[in-house]
């Protein structure tokens, strides 16, 4: 025979290494896992990756301001620059690589054809200022949007322009706050159940009211008992979020609309829960006056690292005549954008409490969600809300045996399931060790520590974009751990081991706080 | 239906295990009068890729979009060239479809480019400290107005008459239920220095002033030094807040922190971010290290880990609504997260040079554009110290001529009746944007069109 | 000098008629790593039972109240460079301001040691 003595040998030689020689590498990178610096320790003030026609010799209008210090900014080639981003967005989960079951938070696909279709020149590269005739099919795209959102929440108006939830809300609170204006009303109470997320009495605080807490029953609902009893002439609104932020449907919310309306207060719904009862419940026939929608949340366009945001928000027939400026309306000549009060008194909304945005709300975000509406439909929409509260059950049902669950024996959950820390007493072990734990295994953890009102909370919502066998690996992987955790509390007080970073210093960053950059640019670098 | 796993054998599957009869058995607790039995009636039914990208299409070919036409719109929001590098970073899905980066372990790469873009940030407005980004140039500039509130614990704001003025009118929005106290300066169409009332606001600053707040370049284009009235303000114990709508202009003039700001705001679209017909934008937010704690938004700091190893986190929380509550700074949630990746991403491919490079190139070619229009019979060039934008008085009323160079397909500017209905003497104002994406035959167009418009 | 404290978790060092308030060992321990201490500026009225501080962990903002009525003579500026004093030191040199009181019988009351070692056994 004849040996290639040149090619590869395919068998592995000798005893194979237990660890890396010397422990560490070279570079501190560890294969695919790449370590960054700084742009400011990578870059220059003399790079750049872009290249730019001359500039005209002309006498320039700067009137002496013109900047001559340094300014500081480091600058890459384009293939440089490719690549810090590139690196960095390896250190990052997002739900394109896995579960993203952050409860409160809906964190489902975003589909790639909102994006193509939000960059359509059309919508991408058209200017908040331009001549209305040269902006129907934008307009008229805001009006189909009003119109699905109208329909879908059995609502007769909607304010497009809010930028984020918290920003919706405050919509609804100054029309609230508007309309008690209108009427003399000086009521100075919002009340807001304890469950609710922060940023309710934040915007009620925001708007002059001061804030009282209704208390929780044993059933994780609102203590509706507590709250009739408080109502009163200075009771402006209630703040209430539905499905609630314990995953459950307010069962009693109808009784609550009518007490609070003949109590002459309004009923101000967070509709962040939205995706629980998209297609199956109108919120309109509930009886709020307001609640604002999260485009970001049941209408999938994507979070982005932490936004942008969109919050419209739809309005009750008593609170429309008091909605924010912008809006379209149909006019002789087609859609019509009115901005302005002053020019545009109009009996629809005479009582505007003015304009909250520079210019008409998120555009962007207002294709991807009308891209992601028409590809569900009515009926899809329906599915949505049924496979993602099917999914919080299953998981409920696939983890209360080993994990506390608060709730359970009340029935089922909406689209999210909420547990406790309880099992873990004794152990030492809390539930951020438990979140820890699960970034070593892949996932990214559950919302923690919210809502307040169970001790260790951990608010799981997968949303309906998940299959089974993505939520039973969850549920394998939460069992496996929890078990763990209770056999050999130990190995999990300094999870996590393998993610790029251990758990970090968040004391020393609030207590000598280093927020940029400070050192001077080596202009040599 | 393509964005739902499940299929109906799974979910008879799952039904089961969860011991439910059937999929109504989970919403038992919705009451009688609000059960819907249907698909809601008045909404079609579900669509294919396809379809929905063909009527989506339909309706994105009725706008007429800037890259087509001679295009001179700005007053608050300007078209430059992205580069293609930075669309195609934030599509990636690690950024794209990721959270707030509240696990900081697996949220290293959003925590490194907020704390990039925060020293960017400070560094272009010439402040020490920025935060992550806020909704807006219009809602940062508010939340400056209650932050100067804070730090200063009086309630007088005055407004500057070169203030946006959908700007100042967020402002109205936001405090006509709180205690603060607005007096706003009426614009004027000044020749040489429109909107220019930097000498009143000065004395205008007294014990029971908060702030004043300025614009730089102004909604006119004009440019001014701030140093006096920063003197002003800082005599009396007020701030002052610069707002900022034009970023790319800070290239090229001094800084407001070199001219004495205490809070700069400003809107960052135009570094990395399209039109977008108004939104998603990207506000910035930035001050000294002193009043840091009573700053709103979200902050990214620099720690370690367990291992010593540099990290970055989400820092001094206790002043968002999520502990604070009620006693918040702010009732913010969000930020910008992803405009200000491609604000970040742009940034870096211009670095200094290219910025100051960008920044020259449109004031050239502004200056270049105002003397050619300038010329034009019956025109007066109002702004003459400006960066890339100027306002021409016209001997008619601007508002129909915009609309009929619309009509000969020319985007030529905003008129000022359309930012201030009913001002009898703006009405003949028509503010004037030029990028560097804007080309000699462009000039050429614009020029002609407005002559034939005026003529 | 005598030593009182509150069910709210302060203490408070009486000498004529100024005294002493800082948080408990108790409470810094339920705390856990203090990250920034807001103190009232002196000169400030506070009043017994109301908001006088601020003291915040990683993921917490606590107020302080003023055990008693009176005006603030100085606070601990100690505290802004150094939070973690209030860990470390909690009833000594992690105070957190001093006041002239206005009216001595708040004082009764208020616990005294025995009191309140009593009171943190039943939490």
């Amino acid at each position: 025979m004849t040996m290639n003595m040149i090619g590869r040998v395919t068998r592995l030689s000798g005893e194979p290494a237990m660890e890396l020689p010397g422990g560490v590498t070279f570079t501190g990178n560890k294969a695919l896992m790449l370590e960054e610096p700084l742009l400011f320790e990578r870059g220059g003030v003399d790079r750049t990756g872009v290249d730019l026609p001359p500039v005209p010799d002309v006498s320039d209008r700067l009137a002496g301001l013109g900047r001559s210090a340094a300014i500081g900014l480091p600058g890459l080639s384009e293939p440089e620059t490719v690549r810090h981003y590139t690196r960095l967005s390896r250190q990052n989960y997002a739900i394109d690589l896995g579960i993203f079951p952050l409860g409160s938070c809906t964190m489902k696909h975003n589909p790639r054809l909102n994006e193509k279709m939000a960059r359509l020149p059309g919508f991408a590269d058209i200017h908040p200022l331009q001549p209305q005739s040269t902006v129907q099919g934008a307009l008229q795209l805001i009006d189909t949007l009003a119109h699905w959102l109208k329909t879908l929440t059995g609502m007769p108006e909607v304010a497009m322009s809010p930028k984020a939830g918290a920003h919706g809300e405050l919509c609804g609170m100054l029309a609230i706050r508007a309309a008690l204006e209108a009427r003399g009303d000086a009521r100075k109470i919002v009340l807001v159940p304890e469950s609710a997320h922060g940023t309710n009495p934040a915007t009620a605080a925001f708007c002059g009211y001061a804030v009282e807490n209704i208390p929780a029953n044993a059933r994780g609902r609102v203590d509706v008992d507590s709250l009739l009893a408080r109502l009163g002439p200075d009771v402006a609104a209630v703040m209430i979020t539905n499905p609630n932020t314990c995953g459950l449907f307010e069962p009693d919310l109808v009784q609550i609309c009518d007490a609070v309306h003949a109590a002459g207060a309004f009923v101000y719904c967070d509709g962040a829960n939205f995706n629980a009862i998209v297609g199956r419940v109108r919120p309109g026939d509930l009886g709020v006056d307001a609640m604002h929608i999260n485009l970001h949340k049941t209408f999938s366009t994507p979070h982005g690292g932490g936004g942008p945001g969109s919050g419209p928000v739809v309005f009750s027939a008593a609170l429309a005549p008091f909605a924010p400026l912008p809006f379209v309306r149909k006019s002789r000549d087609g859609l019509e954008l009115v901005e302005e009060w002053q020019a545009h008194q109009s009996s629809d909304h005479d009582h505007s409490f003015g304009r909250m945005v520079a210019f008409h709300g998120q555009m962007g975000m207002f294709v991807r969600a009308l891209a992601y509406m028409m590809s569900h439909g009515a009926d899809g929409l329906r599915q949505v809300a049924e496979d993602a509260v099917l999914n919080a059950n299953y998981i409920l049902a696939g983890l209360q045996d080993i994990y506390t669950a608060p709730f359970a024996d009340t029935g089922p959950c909406m689209h999210e399931a909420l547990f406790s820390d309880d099992f873990l007493d004794g152990t030492g072990l809390t539930t951020l060790d438990l979140a820890k734990a699960m970034i070593d295994e892949g996932f990214h953890p559950m919302t923690m520590y919210f809502p307040l009102v169970v001790h260790g909370a951990m608010l799981i919502e997968p949303t309906e974009t998940e299959s089974k066998a993505s939520l039973d690996q969850l549920i394998g992987a939460m069992r496996s751990i929890a078990t763990r955790m209770l056999a050999d509390p130990d190995a999990f007080r300094s999870s996590p081991h393998l993610a790029p970073r251990r758990r970090l210093d968040e004391t020393a960053a609030a207590r000598k706080p280093v927020l940029g950059y400070r050192d001077a640019l080596d202009a040599a670098a | 239906m393509r964005y739902l796993p499940l299929t109906p054998a799974d979910r008879t599957a799952m039904l089961s295990t969860i011991g439910a009869l059937d999929i109504d058995a989970l919403f038992v607790d919705v009451p009688e009068s609000a059960w819907l039995t249907r698909p809601i009636a008045g909404l079609p039914l579900h669509s294919p890729e396809m379809l929905v990208e063909r009527e989506l299409s339909a309706l994105a070919a009725q706008n007429l979009h800037a890259g087509s036409v001679p295009f001179f719109v700005g007053a608050g929001a300007y078209k430059h060239h992205v580069p293609a590098t930075v669309d195609h970073i934030i599509q990636r899905g690690e950024f794209l479809t990721a959270y707030t980066p509240y696990q900081p372990e697996i949220a290293q790469g959003t925590l490194q480019v907020l704390f990039e873009f925060q020293s960017q940030v400070a560094r272009l407005t010439g402040m020490e400290v920025a935060n992550a980004s806020m909704y807006d140039g219009s809602t940062a500039m508010t939340e400056a107005v209650f932050m100067a509130r804070r730090v200063t614990r009086r309630q007088k704001a005055l407004v500057s008459g070169g203030v946006h003025p959908h700007y100042a009118n967020v402002l109205k929005t936001l405090t006509q239920f709180t205690d603060d106290e607005l007096v706003n300066f009426e614009p004027e169409l000044t020749p040489g220095r429109p909107g220019d009332d930097l000498a009143a606001l000065a004395a205008g600053v007294d014990a029971t002033t908060s702030c004043v707040i300025v614009q730089n370049p102004n909604i006119f284009g004009h440019v001014a030094d701030l140093a006096p009235l920063a003197d002003a303000c800082h005599a009396a114990g007020a701030l002052l807040i610069v707002v900022v709508t034009e970023i790319v202009s800070l290239g090229a003039i001094r800084s407001p922190g070199e001219m004495g700001a205490d809070i700069v705001v400003g809107e960052g679209q135009s570094i990395g971010n399209g039109l977008n017909f108004g939104g998603p934008y990207l506000g910035l937010f930035a001050c000294r290290d002193k009043h840091v704690r009573q700053m709103p938004g979200r902050l990214c700091g620099e720690t370690v880990d367990a291992d010593g190893k540099r990290g970055f986190v989400l820092t001094l929380s206790t002043r968002e609504q999520h502990i604070r509550r009620e006693k918040a700074t702010s009732n913010i949630c969000t930020n910008s997260g992803l405009c200000a990746l491609a604000f970040s991403v742009h940034l870096t491919l211009l670095g200094e040079k290219g910025l100051r490079h960008l920044a020259a190139l449109n004031h050239a070619r502004a200056v270049q554009l105002a003397e050619r229009l300038g010329r034009i019979p019956g025109v007066e060039l109002v702004t003459t110290r400006f960066f890339n934008e100027f306002t021409l008085k016209l001997p008619v009323e601007a508002r129909p001529v915009v609309r009929k160079l619309a009509d000969a397909r020319v985007l030529g500017g905003v008129s000022l009746g359309r930012l201030y209905p009913g001002v009898t003497n703006l009405q003949n104002g028509l503010i004037v944007a030029v990028t560097e994406s804007a080309s000699d035959a462009d000039f050429d167009a614009f020029e002609d069109a407005l002559d034939e418009v005026l003529a | 000098m005598t030593r009182y404290y509150t069910h709210d978790h302060e203490w408070l060092d009486v000498d004529g008629n100024s005294a002493t308030v800082g948080i408990t060992d108790y409470a810094q321990g339920q705390l856990g790593d203090v990250v920034f201490v807001e103190v009232p500026a002196a000169g400030t009225h506070v009043a017994k039972g109301k908001e006088a501080a601020v003291v915040e962990s990683v993921k917490a903002a606590s107020d302080v109240y003023s055990p008693v009525t009176g005006i603030v003579s100085e606070a601990n500026a100690a505290l802004e460079g150094d939070p973690a004093l209030v860990n470390t030191a909690p009833e000594t040199a992690g105070w957190f301001f001093k006041l002239a009181l206005s009216d001595p019988s708040e004082l009764d009351g208020l616990l005294d040691a025995t009191a309140y070692r009593a009171f943190v056994a039943t939490l």
